[in-house]
């Protein structure tokens, strides 16, 4: 674990009394409590790694925190243009605009566009902060290049790619657009050594170049490597 | 980005339908932005459909408003507008796709012209260009330039659709309403027309409500989903909130129910 970085200004995210739960209305409306009263902060330049175990929410805060999940109370400040807007009152116009520009996420499976070539799935967040093509697909290449995804792929749609290929599609997808705030959920999960060591190598160059970046990681060594500081995610009692 | 300073394309408030005593359409509230996609799932009945036709026009509606941002006048309801006035306020401004693409294209004229004749409505005259810009849309809905003067009976049913798609871009809307654009197509076909639509979506900044009750297009193709029951909006957010987090005990249904 790395000696902790020292902190100044006003975090790049933070949650103040976060909660969520969830109903299923198949199963007599069963209510339960995944997150309660969370406060995360989160800086640039550090890497904090979700601690907790399996059922925990880890995935849920992550989601939560990207407006994949919507929060019950609570606020989650996001710092765009030096400003903090919050999340869980945000409009879905506002959501995608911090999604584009802010809030970056890789997740664990890669969600396979019909027909789409593996260089273009990578290029297309920088499509949509309007760089031009060439630019966007050059980039893409560098970012491919440095995950070791041999080029005879980059022209194919990543569909019939093994886990570990598909994975590395998604963490250079989730890297082009220099995103201030990454969340990511066990980016090394499907990888042999050789490429776990480009992923945490490549991380870490986000986090020291001023990202903040919030992880779940199961892996050991993967975690050490990674994590500025841990934060607790503790197991409720699933009753609401 | 400079996208809050613009206004919505189409804002709909308080629309209401009643074909005799059942009532189709209750309190729709929506907005659209330039660049924005839009999907709408429910079940059959639902009235999904019918929200589509009362935006286009196709039937009046009993109360509310669809105002619609146009390019020459400024923002106009919809709603208080006679035929008449409605193609000379918006004119190419709203685009309309069929599920079924022979009820979207003329089956007596050539590929070309289907393409060519809304710019002929919209005015242009030269006949040479007209056939060069329709040749160029046909490659980009790819349909081989070669087949211009076919007639559209003669293609294959994701050839019909994508040749209906370029007849309503071609001229540049600024809103295209979609009824199951992917419907009656095999997966192969329709994964194709997909990856077009999600491209020519992205280039040409267009602001699109799409019905479907496919999951899987609102998620490839939507920023934005609404679900309906009923005549009414039960539950609306980003596409992944809605479809990862739904909340009503029909949209839960709904995403519980995909194979």
């Amino acid at each position: 674990m790395t000696a902790s970085v020292p902190q100044s200004g006003l975090p790049a995210l933070e949650t103040r009394g976060l909660a969520k739960s969830f109903t299923l209305h198949a199963r007599d409306h069963l209510s339960f409590a995944v997150l309660a009263d969370i406060d995360l902060a989160v800086h640039a330049g550090e890497c904090v790694v979700l601690d907790g175990p399996s059922g925990a929410g880890k995935s849920t805060l992550l989601r939560t925190l990207y407006g994949n999940y919507r929060a019950d109370r609570g606020a989650i400040l996001v710092r765009q243009d030096g400003e903090a807007v919050d999340l869980v009152q945000a409009t879905p116009r506002q959501i995608l605009a911090l999604r584009r520009r802010t809030l970056g996420y890789i997740s664990q499976f890669l969600r396979v566009i019909p027909r789409a070539p593996t260089i273009d799935i990578v290029a297309e967040p920088l499509l949509a902060l309007g760089v031009d093509r060439a630019a966007a697909r050059a980039k893409a290449a560098e970012l491919l290049e440095r995950l070791a995804l041999p080029h005879r792929f980059w022209d194919l749609p990543p569909a019939t790619f093994s886990g570990g290929e598909q994975q590395r599609v998604n963490i250079a997808r989730g890297l082009i657009a220099g995103h201030p705030i990454l969340l990511v959920d066990e980016p090394t999960a499907s990888l042999d050594a050789a490429n776990r060591a480009i992923v945490v190598q490549l991380l870490q160059e986000a986090r020291k170049a001023g990202k903040a970046i919030i992880a779940i990681c199961h892996e050991e060594a993967t975690r050490a490597a990674l994590a500025t500081r841990f934060f607790p995610v503790p197991l409720k009692a699933q009753a609401a | 980005m400079t996208a809050d300073l613009e206004q919505p394309v189409l804002e709909v408030r308080g629309l209401a339908k009643s074909f005799g005593d059942r009532r189709v359409l209750s309190d729709i509230a929506l907005s659209l932005w330039p660049g924005e996609v839009l999907a709408i799932v429910g079940e059959s009945g639902s009235g999904k459909t019918t929200l589509l036709r009362a935006i286009d026009g196709q039937l009046a509606p009993d109360d509310g408003e669809i105002l619609f941002h146009s390019r020459n006048q400024g923002v106009v309801d919809l709603a208080t507008l006679s035929e008449s006035q409605r193609r000379r306020v918006i004119g190419n401004d709203l685009g309309y796709v069929h599920q079924n693409p022979r009820d979207g294209l003329r089956l007596d004229l050539s590929a070309g012209a289907n393409i060519g004749e809304p710019l002929l409505q919209a005015g242009m005259r030269h006949y040479g260009r007209i056939r060069q810009i329709a040749a160029d849309w046909l490659g980009k809905v790819e349909i081989d330039a070669a087949r211009i003067d076919e007639p559209p009976m003669r293609f294959s049913g994701g050839m019909q659709q994508r040749l209906q798609i370029a007849r309503n871009l071609v001229t540049e809307p600024r809103l295209v309403l979609m009824d199951e654009p992917t419907g009656g197509l095999d997966v192969s076909v329709q994964a194709r027309l997909l990856d077009l639509l999600r491209r020519l979506v992205a280039d040409l900044d267009l602001a699109v409500i799409i019905v479907t009750h496919d999951l899987g297009v609102a998620r490839l193709l939507a920023d934005r989903l609404m679900v309906m029951q009923a005549g009414r909006i039960i539950e609306t957010g980003l596409t992944d909130q809605v479809l990862d987090d739904p909340h009503q005990p029909y949209t839960q249904l709904l995403v519980s129910s995909v194979l």
